[in-house]
């Protein structure tokens, strides 16, 4: 694996310029004002209960993604060629989506195989022929960049479900503003506070005809053992509006209700964080208690808006990715800005056999995984765990993609044996509303703490950065 | 607001106050039993803990006999007791993470401070009567730091007055259980009136509703039961009284009634009882049976609660 790129040293060791005024700092910052700064953060995140639960740890239910106090920092003209690509990437996201669930002309032309969408568990035939309002499917989208060199930024992962992590791109700026202001004087970091208001404003302009002019949007949580649960409440105390679960709302004559203290009030616009499997046990698991009997048939009758909109799992399978730069070229008829991960697709036997031959040097990864989970790291692998692969794949090689080893660019951390690098990646978020797409300056930066692990998974050791973009 | 919303904010304050309770009814009873023999009788106090708390039947399932060990380990720590003092914050804190949105940051920092608290002494143990006091203090601490914390940051709205009706209907019923335990003392005039081994049972009982030092500024008189039953009940001045929580109970119900435009059963069932509480004398109490009163009492309040959860909670 060759040599990854440092954001803050560069490729010569040449110190690359939006780092300049950071290193100077931390020159002048003892390594104790450092630990103590870490430890008073740390303070704040578990007195405010900013925690996440790791499922299957009952031994720390809920425990605190650890939060690195040094700043990853994106100069504005990288920023801006990273705005554009994002944009270009998911606006093309959702206009495959509504291509998808109805002409299906990406299909016909031959881009995408028939099988890989109609044999494809996150396609739901429910949504077929369905209008969403405003045909926006993905409202909200937390797109996986990472960097190997200076001059590329790559996607690495689309999540258009149900993509978490913006509070701490929220909360961890709020923290480094109280923890650090000198070092805030001594730049012009882009603020991120905006957010919680071009969210809402995003909700509401995609609120179906029959709302009223003043649309009420609620946010859909499954229940306080989320793991997430810390952000969702998070952000319906940031937007103002209602934190529903899913018995709190009922559905009467194709309209969607909450149970409130004064009867029932129509919802025209749920932000949901609930899978779609759960979202209405008459049309997906009936098993599921945190859904709402007849939300589909609402859906189907126009009455709310859901976001993200049902069946966006398509738009974002690992399958659909490696086919991603030609969905932007077949829906924009433009270069894609952001590049993709070269990527073999097993189920294509050439492939296969390439990546069965390779399999020490490539990342291996299951179609529908997520979370970092099930995933081979050949380099970093055992003989037996390549083996035990080796075996899977063979078994049902239409259910894995694999991609080269990337060296994830690093940035410098706060370690136990003083300041090093580690490898990071980051997830802007974008927004799509009726009328535009907008994201705000910074992201969630994951950083993989443990020295040379490329796995930034925050339940699996990943620990976040603040992440200025800086205003020139 | 949302029905469950105002459900976790009424359960989230009764929570509170029953684990103040608590804390309250094993320091007035490790209190009473450190006196010698001779002063408190014969009647095992342990076992009045146990009652006053309402969870005798459940205690003698897991415990063969309730001494200071045993009940202290029940109603404080045990996870097998739903309201030891312990599963209490952790209620309470899980109706708070419920209701973030609706609490001030002061209430949560309160109910998490006291959670993350918990985790330390439950790990370690209280294992002296020394820590096991200053435990029971901090229970208390935090009720007053919930309450306070309420009074002063809440918006006067529907959220602020769902959890106070939480406060007062638990701790109407607490007033209410204390009273059904000990009637038997406080009656005048029977056989054993105004020996030395009643009053301990009563500065017991006032302790654990802190009225000890009221009882002398409002009645300037040595202990009498019937002053002290009239003080539990009727005495609207005495934050902990029948009559004091029903006052409290009607204003929340009518300024919630108000605000929605309308009145129904909730507001009708506790206008009733305070009426009754309004009304009576203590000799007619005396009269017609102060258990009966205090029996009927019980029932009447948590029927309020059945009527609060049906009419806005569900």
């Amino acid at each position: 694996m060759a040599v990854a790129f440092d954001e803050m040293s560069g490729p010569g060791g040449d110190l690359r310029p939006a780092y300049q005024e950071l290193s100077r700092w931390l020159k002048e910052t003892p390594p104790e004002a450092l630990e103590y700064r870490r430890q008073e953060a740390e303070l704040l995140f578990r007195r405010i209960g900013i925690t996440f639960a790791v499922y299957g740890d009952s031994e720390a239910q809920e425990r605190l993604i650890p939060f690195d106090v040094i700043p990853r920092i994106i100069s504005a003209k990288e920023w801006t060629v990273l705005e554009k690509g994002l944009k270009q990437r998911v606006r093309a996201l959702n206009m495959f989506l509504r291509d998808i669930y109805h002409g299906r002309d990406i299909l016909r032309a031959g881009i995408i195989p028939d099988d890989l969408i109609f044999q494809n568990p996150v396609f739901r035939p429910e949504m077929n022929g369905q209008d969403v309002p405003h045909d926006v499917y993905v409202h909200i989208a937390g797109i996986d960049i990472v960097r190997v060199d200076a001059e590329n930024f790559i996607v690495l992962e689309d999540n258009a479900r149900t993509p978490s992590g913006v509070s701490y791109m929220l909360e961890n700026r709020e923290i480094m503003m109280r923890l650090f202001p000198d070092l805030f004087a001594r730049h012009r970091v882009a603020p991120v506070e905006r957010y919680p208001d071009e969210l809402l404003a995003a909700l509401r302009s995609v609120a179906p005809l029959s709302a009223s002019a003043e649309p009420t949007v609620a946010l859909m949580t499954p229940g306080v053992y989320n793991s997430a649960y810390y952000e969702h409440s998070f952000l319906a105390d940031k937007l103002g509006i209602e934190l529903v679960e899913g018995r709190d709302l009922i559905v009467k004559n194709d309209e969607v209700f909450m149970r409130t203290t004064e009867g029932l009030k129509r919802v025209d616009v749920i932000y949901r964080r609930v899978d779609d499997d759960y979202l209405d046990p008459l049309t997906f698991r009936p098993d599921s208690a945190l859904g709402v009997p007849g939300l589909m048939s609402a859906y189907a009758a126009g009455n709310i808006t859901l976001a993200n909109a049902v069946g966006t799992g398509i738009a974002d399978d690992k399958a659909i990715y490696s086919y991603m730069p030609d969905v932007v070229k077949f829906y924009l008829g433009e270069e894609p800005i952001l590049k993709n991960v070269p990527t073999w697709r097993c189920r294509e036997p050439k492939d296969l056999s390439y990546v069965l031959d390779n399999l020490d040097e490539l990342v291996v990864k299951e179609v529908h995984g997520s979370g970092g989970y099930g995933m081979l790291i050949g380099p970093a692998a055992t003989k037996a765990t390549i083996e035990a692969f080796r075996d899977k794949l063979k078994r049902e090689p239409e259910g894995f993609i694999a991609q080269p080893t990337l060296a994830l660019s690093t940035c410098p951390t706060c370690t136990a044996s003083g300041l090093a690098p580690r490898h990071v990646d980051l997830r802007p978020f974008v927004l799509t509303g009726s009328k535009s797409v907008t994201i705000v300056p910074g992201g969630l930066t994951r950083v993989a703490l443990k020295e040379g692990s490329l796995v930034v998974n925050s339940s699996q050791g990943g620990g976040t950065k603040d992440t200025w973009i800086l205003d020139e | 607001m949302l029905s469950r919303t105002a459900e976790n904010l009424y359960w989230l304050a009764r929570y509170v106050e029953r684990a103040e309770y608590l804390a309250r009814t094993i320091d007035a009873t490790l209190r009473v039993t450190a006196l010698p023999a001779a002063y408190i009788g014969k009647t095992n106090e342990w076992d009045s803990a146990l009652l006053t708390a309402g969870i005798s039947a459940s205690f003698y399932e897991t415990y063969q006999e309730a001494n200071e060990q045993n009940v202290v380990e029940y109603l404080s720590f045990s996870p097998n007791n739903p309201s030891s003092i312990r599963n209490c914050i952790e209620a309470a804190r899980l109706n708070a993470r419920s209701v973030r949105t609706a609490l001030t940051g002061e209430m949560w920092d309160t109910i998490n401070s006291a959670w993350l608290e918990l985790q330390q002494v439950w790990s370690k143990g209280a294992k002296s009567r020394e820590e096991l006091a200053k435990f029971l203090r901090f229970v208390q601490e935090t009720s007053l730091r919930f309450d306070g914390s309420a009074y002063r940051t809440m918006l006067r709205n529907d959220a602020y007055w769902f959890s106070r009706l939480g406060v007062h209907l638990e701790r109407a019923d607490n007033t209410a259980r204390i009273l059904d335990v000990k009637y038997h003392v406080l009656l005048p005039e029977e056989e054993h009136v105004g020996g030395p081994l009643d009053f301990y049972q009563w500065t017991s009982i006032l302790r654990s509703v802190s009225a000890l030092t009221a009882y002398h500024w409002v009645y300037r008189e040595t202990l009498k039961p019937w002053l002290i039953a009239d003080l539990l009940i009727l005495n609207d001045t005495l934050p902990r009284s029948l009559a004091s929580c029903y006052g409290n109970l009607v204003r929340n119900l009518d300024q919630i009634g108000v605000a929605y435009g309308r009145q129904g059963p909730s507001q009708r069932h506790a206008r009733g009882i305070r009426n009754r509480l309004e009304h009576s004398h203590m000799d007619d109490i005396f009269q017609h049976g102060v258990h009966e009163f205090i029996q009927e009492f019980i029932a009447d309040n948590s029927r309020l609660g059945e009527i609060i959860t049906k009419q806005y909670l569900l």
